[in-house]
């Protein structure tokens, strides 16, 4: 025990997130679609999905298993074998088309421009090698240094993502890390090519909350320090509260509501995203009975005609003329406010979300 | 549920007066090997050291901690899928903790477990019909004709189709399958159901859904609980009692409302303030997230005395030197800790 013992915790409080101005963008997708044959039929993951992110800017992708938020962000990494997936559309990175981009230009842009963490530490780090010497080979894949400058920056990064003992820690393997410790050693990959876009896929899905807190903060650091654009795939509305800026509900492949996080977390428009916050037991105030939504996400092999969540809609009988059954509904804002867009034929959402939805919010 | 069937020859005994589940000092120690010039030495891991628990009739407790704290470890304890090293386990006021299989077998109809994962806890080569008639066969719940009608009847009970009984795990989502080890577990008409993780697996929505039917079998049914997650919230909804452990032992203990509204427990506070908060979004104010430092160090060799004092703000020597015992510091709440008090102001931000 050391002086830190002084009988008061230390505290951190996450600053709410400053609005970046809305810069150009660095990551763009234009009408993304990704598509897999399969002996039963086409699988389609991702139906015409446009977003962008600046720089300096997160963007939470949300969504439940098969909505399409794994595969779309793969596609923006040019992960996906091209003999099994048809992918249709623009992505572009820093100007750069990734869509059709040929397998040498994809290996010098991954890695280097663009990274990516992935939710389980244990398998994603290779079991045979030192923790190191994974790190400095994706140093030295970008850049033409020697072994010793690799493994110094080696040695910088692990200090960097709050490894303690970086010079002992870089020559060990990934068994002896703790399930945070790797998920820091992933990050320090990630990020030992300073890439202007950081993917983190469900990053602390695996972690205990005391874990995830500081892995949460180290990412938003880190960004800070490196000025980068981070989509964070999670389905943990909380996670995205607390560290996005703006917020992508996807819905069986499709973008159901975008905009800043404090107006889809705080009024959202789409009746999917009602369900989500329903569905959410509370920290505090007296437990309510939670509003799951009925029946189950879509197979991807048969997505319902027009809105694709209308099985599971509470509201469609609120919509004339079985729009909701035969009319897919296009991505647009709703109400006067111009900085989002929901996908859905309900009339003044608003509304409805305020008089209804909000009063059994738990 | 109305069934008409008979109740099986019960081979339970029970101490009038006595709780329905009772863990005195419970310890679980399993052998470990050492590496290389240690590999003679014998090392135990201590996954569970000395936990007192009780349970009473129809009430839900819920069990919280980060990974390796041991509670899953007493899940498989209460429902004796372990033998303990140490203690006792008085199911009724008997003691169940060194049974011999055969005796034990009236006690595992009462005690039922639902696990984490319905892709690996259900065998993807017997029919739904054949998984939750077994549990029935098993303990000579119904007799020979009267299963079919029972297994659907179950089925029905749990959200699911009854002619889909004769379907393989694999033609069912993850919350229908979580519905099939509901149905499994149902089926023996227990008293005690251990619940590890159930939701954990789910998505958001099916998570709800799921919780929904698990109240209302434990309001329609009166089963007592053990409900085990890491998710603070969904313990909070679901339990009436939530027991925090830390590095195979119980910390904190309390009613719901003073767990989560006046944590004592320094690792409690840590927990708490560490949960990301939706509320921001509404105008909450960001909470003052307490920063532990280091890791849970290892079950093998864990610190002396307080277990919790090498990443505690608190800690003085006699932490190090006298082990804090589980004592009441307000009402039904007991805490493990030399200087538990409650925090200055709530943790947990009121939500306007």
């Amino acid at each position: 025990m050391s002086d830190q013992t002084t009988g008061v915790p230390q505290t951190v409080t996450r600053a709410p997130r400053e609005a970046a101005a809305g810069e150009e963008a660095y990551l763009e997708v234009t009408d993304l679609q990704v598509q897999f044959p399969t002996a039963d039929g086409l699988v389609r993951a991702v139906q015409g999905l446009s977003y962008s992110v600046p720089l300096r800017r997160t963007l939470a992708i949300v969504g439940e298993s098969g909505s399409g938020k794994s595969v779309s962000s793969m596609a923006v990494l040019g992960l996906h074998d091209r003999r099994v997936a048809r992918i249709t559309g623009s992505i572009k990175v820093g100007g750069r088309e990734v869509v059709n981009m040929s397998d040498k230009d994809l290996e010098g842009f991954r890695g280097g421009d663009a990274a990516m963490i992935f939710q389980d530490p244990q398998s994603s780090l290779h079991p045979y090698f030192t923790v190191g010497s994974q790190i400095m080979e994706s140093y030295r894949a970008h850049n033409n240094v020697s072994k010793r400058a690799a493994k110094e920056r080696a040695i910088d990064m692990l200090g960097r993502v709050g490894i303690p003992n970086p010079r002992r820690r870089v020559d060990q393997y990934p068994h002896e890390f703790s399930g945070g410790m790797r998920q820091r050693a992933m990050i320090a990959m990630a990020l030992v090519n300073d890439p202007k876009l950081l993917i983190a896929d469900e990053p602390t899905t695996a972690l205990d909350v005391t874990v995830q807190a500081q892995i949460l903060d180290l990412i938003a650091d880190l960004q800070r320090d490196f000025g980068s654009a981070v989509v964070f795939i999670t389905h943990d509305l909380g996670v995205v509260a607390e560290i996005a800026d703006d917020i992508l509900v996807m819905y069986a492949g499709t973008a159901v509501e975008h905009g800043p996080v404090n107006k889809i977390l705080g009024e959202p428009l789409h009746p999917y995203a009602w369900g989500l916050l329903e569905s959410i037991p509370a920290l505090t105030g007296e437990p309510q009975p939670l509003h799951p939504i009925p029946g189950t996400p879509p197979s991807l092999l048969a997505v319902p005609s027009g809105c694709p969540f209308h099985p599971r809609c509470e509201f469609k009988d609120r919509v004339p003329d079985d729009w909701c059954t035969t009319l897919r509904p296009d991505l647009i804002p709703r109400t006067a406010d111009l900085g989002r867009t929901s996908r859905c034929h309900l009339k003044e959402p608003d509304k409805v979300f305020e008089t209804e939805v909000l009063p059994r919010l738990p | 549920m109305t069934a008409a069937t008979t109740p099986a020859k019960s081979g339970v005994r029970s101490v009038p007066g006595a709780p329905l589940l009772e863990l005195d000092g419970v310890k679980m120690h399993f052998k470990a090997k050492g590496d290389g010039l240690l590999a003679r030495k014998t090392q135990w891991v201590q996954a569970v050291d000395g936990v007192d628990l009780t349970v009473s009739p129809g009430e839900t407790i819920g069990l919280v901690g980060e990974s390796g704290c041991g509670k899953s470890t007493t899940a498989r304890l209460i429902t004796r899928l372990l033998e303990p090293t140490a203690g006792e386990i008085r199911y009724q006021g008997v003691d169940i903790a060194h049974m011999s299989e055969r005796k034990l077998r009236p006690y595992r109809r009462e005690i039922q477990l639902i696990f984490q994962d319905p892709y690996s806890s259900l065998n993807p080569r017997h029919t739904v019909g054949t998984i939750v008639g077994t549990a029935l066969r098993t303990h000579g719940m119904v007799a020979k004709s009267g299963e079919l009608a029972r297994v659907q009847e179950l089925l029905e009970v749990v959200g699911l189709n009854p002619e889909h009984y004769n379907r393989y795990p694999h033609e069912f989502s993850g919350g229908q399958r979580q519905r099939i080890g509901i149905a499994r577990a149902l089926a023996a008409r227990p008293k005690i159901i251990v619940a590890d993780e159930p939701v954990s697996a789910l998505d958001v929505s099916i998570q709800a859904q799921v919780m929904n039917l698990l109240e209302s079998l434990r309001q329609e049914l009166g089963i007592a609980f053990v409900f085990i997650a890491h998710d603070l919230g969904v313990v909070r909804h679901f339990c009436d009692r939530v027991a925090v452990m830390y590095l195979g032992r119980v910390v904190e203990e309390g009613p719901r409302d003073a767990l989560y509204e006046k944590p004592q427990h320094p690792y409690t506070q840590a927990l708490l303030s560490a949960v990301p908060d939706i509320g921001v979004v509404r105008g909450v104010p960001p909470k003052n997230r307490i920063r532990l430092v280091g890791d849970v160090p290892s079950p093998v060799d864990p610190p002396s005395g307080c277990r919790f004092r090498t990443r505690c703000w608190k800690a003085q020597d006699i932490c190090a030197t006298e082990d804090p015992a589980l004592i009441e510091r307000a009402p039904a709440q007991r805490v493990a800790c030399h200087f538990a008090e409650p925090p200055a102001e709530s943790i947990l931000a009121e939500t306007a």
